[in-house]
């Protein structure tokens, strides 16, 4: 698997800019959502090609759960706009943009991009990560467009 | 004459592999718990990946028949017909 390891993920600004609107929509509150591309890594970088703006089912500041229904719901959306699910974001409000211990032991799918926003600052941060095994990789977040 | 119930399991990425690959696996049974035997039967693989060995579902995924979470129905016990879909995904979730 290691050909597909995609070490940038280019993200469009417009997605960019709303998946941080709807972490700041979150707060207090943690906020979470999924991103799709295009399916099997048929885009080398893998580029963001829509996003899902979920609920926190945890409702905290501490944790996130992506509403399981509304996981389902972008899922079956993803793959009838011929996309699959492909990474997860969730804002961090008062820590760096990097995974938590957390964060760590429950990513699911080790070819997932898992995309941090950190709040702790003015200006927020957005970071990627692959987590494999409990290793933590970043990739580099190139916003496009 | 009881009839065999045609019942379809979708499969996320991240259990494929316990599938050959597979995206969706056609099973048998009339109940949730018993289409998820009818999967580990097929693919060894599945055995402790989706109910936990104490039978109860596992936390890690979340199971969907049609446009509902099992947890709100009867979880395992959830009684299924013919044509249902059973979808699996990974629960997504962590913490700052």
């Amino acid at each position: 698997m290691a050909s597909l390891v995609c070490e940038v993920l280019k993200i469009p600004k417009a997605i960019r800019d709303s998946m941080i609107a709807h972490c700041i929509d979150g707060l207090p509150d943690e906020a979470c959502g999924l991103v799709a591309a295009a399916s099997s890594g048929a885009s080398t970088p893998a580029l963001v090609e829509k996003c899902y703006l979920t609920k926190n089912a945890a409702r905290s500041a501490k944790l996130y759960a992506v509403d399981p229904l509304e996981h389902l719901k972008a899922d079956r959306d993803a793959e009838s706009n011929g996309l699959e699910i492909v990474g997860v974001f969730h804002s961090h409000t008062h820590t760096e943009a990097y995974p938590s211990p957390t964060d760590v032991a429950q990513a699911p799918d080790p070819t997932w991009h898992y995309i941090l926003i950190s709040l702790k600052r003015e200006m927020p941060v957005v970071r990627s990560y692959l987590i494999r095994d409990g290793k933590i990789t970043e990739e580099e977040v190139v916003v496009v467009g | 004459m009881e009839r065999t119930l045609s019942i379809e399991i979708r499969l996320p990425t991240v259990l494929r592999t316990h599938a050959a690959g597979a995206t969706t696996v056609a099973v048998e049974g009339s109940t949730l718990g018993e289409a998820l035997n009818s999967l580990v039967t097929q693919y060894p693989g599945f055995e402790g990946q989706i109910v936990t060995a104490e039978g109860t579902l596992h936390k890690f995924v979340n199971v969907y028949v049609n446009d509902d979470d099992v947890r709100y129905l009867d979880k395992l016990e959830t009684k299924l017909s013919d044509g249902d879909v059973i979808s699996i995904l990974p629960a997504v979730a962590g913490g700052a």
